[in-house]
């Protein structure tokens, strides 16, 4: 297809995150502050290395609390002198900053590229509970490219499309809430030896079962759960990389391809971009779905999990009830060990770099009381509906 | 809750406020003869410029939906269901709307609808019920 894949050129140097509050003391930018220099330190780099910065979605809405810190405040906040810097919400999905810091470093713009992702909906939704409103998205009438065709209908929430995409999941392919419910208990599971995880507290199959549906067949333990926090990681040209504290975590190839409208209801409704950006991602290596041993895939909304299943390989398309059915398969000790931190479900909801933060321990060995099988390719990948991006790690 | 309303556009405007007359008006484009949703100056499938909206049957069936438990704002009257609809006209035709007039758990995927227009201003907000 090309003739040089120039992802490989790239590999993640560092990476840090601050504390997971619901909510946090801190603010913002302290929280940004404290996951972007511990990147940097883990790195083995200083301040003065980095000569990139790149965030997604970046500061697109007046600061609110979704992306409270974009990459122009964190340049003057650091004292940064960078040669490229850029955010924006229009791109692949929560991993966009990745996947726009590796093709700076790969087209020689920058040795060393910060990435970070902040969020402050818990500390946000303590005197506004509907301040992710879909409603609140724009003022007045709504003249919004994609929400315009949504909340004249009462479409308030996202969990509207999501469960939509479960209820077609549910008819076509016959996946049940109890399996649907197995990426909620895992990833309890999970959390539980995570310090940092919001939720700790054991969840049965009956307390699943019995928590409050919020939009059919989706219950309150399908969603995830909001949090302030920030996660930052750092990106270096695969030379410079050699010389870092850690082995360096080599970009083996990355997905981001759409090709269908970007939409939440003109899409695939059973694959989103989540099969588009696959098919892009394992063409772009000679690897194999079964060479991967760790997945941390976006949970944003169980459902989205068990497409990001299909779409990435890891079990066939239609298959994935079945797959994590009694969760044998997804726990630590499986097969394929998913959302090791806790996820977004119940790790909480640090929005896209928590999986690349989680993949990254895995390979480091440095994941403590949830380390898995030492292994060296992890998947992560984050969206759902038309947002879509995957990233295939190896520690060489 | 009043419900939230698009801002009309040259573009947007004959699906909102087709329900004046009754109809409901999707893009088509002459060229290819491809229907498309949402409205456009220029057709996704071949480009052309030659797109227009033009009366569809009205009738569809349920792609998709969703039972919303969820009280978001103190004057939804939950539950509601919300669907995507497919339209006869089109495999793959389709938009978000609200499947109203029968009890919420009897709406399922492949439900025959028809349209009917609701009134809110300056919009006919196209709303389905079971046909």
């Amino acid at each position: 297809m090309f003739d040089r894949l120039y992802e490989k050129d790239v590999a993640i140097t560092g990476i840090g995150q601050s504390e997971v509050g619901r909510p946090s003391q801190l603010s913002a930018m302290r929280l940004t502050a404290d996951a972007c220099l511990e990147a940097i330190a883990d790195a083995g780099l200083t301040r003065d290395d980095i000569d990139g910065v790149a965030c997604w979605p970046g500061d697109n809405n007046n600061g609110d609390s979704f992306s409270p810190v974009g990459p122009n405040a964190l340049k003057n906040a650091l004292g940064l002198n960078v040669n490229w810097f850029g955010g924006g919400y229009e791109g692949p999905g929560p991993l966009a900053g990745i996947i726009n810091g590796v093709m700076a470093i790969a087209s020689g713009m920058c040795r060393n590229v910060l990435v970070f992702r902040t969020i402050t909906e818990s500390s946000t939704r303590q005197h506004n509970k509907q301040a992710s409103a879909l409603t609140n998205k724009t003022q007045g009438r709504d003249s919004s490219f994609a929400w315009q065709w949504y909340t004249p209908f009462n479409v308030l929430s996202a969990v509207n499309l999501m469960a939509m995409y479960a209820q077609r999941h549910f008819h076509d392919y016959g996946t049940t809430s109890e399996q649907l419910a197995q990426i909620a208990l895992t990833c309890r599971r999970n959390a539980q030896l995570n310090p940092k995880a919001v939720y700790r507290t054991p969840m049965s199959m009956d307390d699943y079962m019995q928590s409050r549906m919020i939009s059919t067949p989706l219950r309150m333990f399908d969603c995830d759960v909001h949090c302030d926090a920030s996660t930052a990681i750092v990106l270096s040209r695969r030379d410079v990389a050699k010389d870092g504290r850690n082995p360096p975590i080599r970009i083996e190839a990355m997905g981001a391809a759409l090709n269908q409208p970007w939409s939440w209801d003109q899409i695939s409704l059973t694959q989103g971009a989540a099969f588009d950006v696959g098919r892009m991602m394992w063409a772009r290596t000679d690897l194999k779905p079964k060479d991967v041993g760790s997945a941390q895939l976006y949970d944003g909304f169980s459902i989205l999990t068990m497409i990001w299943l299909e779409a990435l390989g890891l079990c066939p398309t239609g298959e994935s009830g079945r797959f994590v059915e009694g969760g044998q398969r997804i726990a630590l000790d499986g097969e394929l060990p998913l959302n090791t931190n806790g996820g977004q479900l119940s790790g909480g909801r640090t929005h896209g770099l928590g999986y690349v933060h989680e993949a990254c321990l895995q390979l480091w060995g440095r994941a403590d009381k949830r380390q898995v099988a030492d292994h060296n390719v992890a998947v992560t990948a984050a969206g759902g509906g038309p947002l879509g991006g995957s990233l295939l790690l190896v520690r060489d | 809750m009043p419900r939230k309303l698009p801002a009309l556009t040259g573009d947007n405007s004959a699906f909102w406020q087709g329900g004046e007359n009754n109809e409901l008006l999707i893009h088509r484009c002459s060229a290819c003869t491809r229907y498309f949703h949402p409205p456009s100056p220029v057709c996704p499938a071949c480009n052309s410029f030659e797109v227009g909206p033009q009366a569809v049957s009205g009738k569809g069936q349920v792609a998709s939906f969703t039972i919303n438990h969820q009280p978001w704002t103190p004057e939804l009257q939950e539950p509601f269901v919300i669907a995507i609809v497919e339209l006869a006209e089109q495999t793959d035709l389709r938009f978000v709307s609200n499947i109203e007039g029968i009890p919420v758990t009897d709406v399922h995927i492949g439900m025959p609808v028809r349209v009917h227009f609701q009134q809110e201003d300056d919009v006919w907000l196209p709303l389905f019920v079971k046909d």
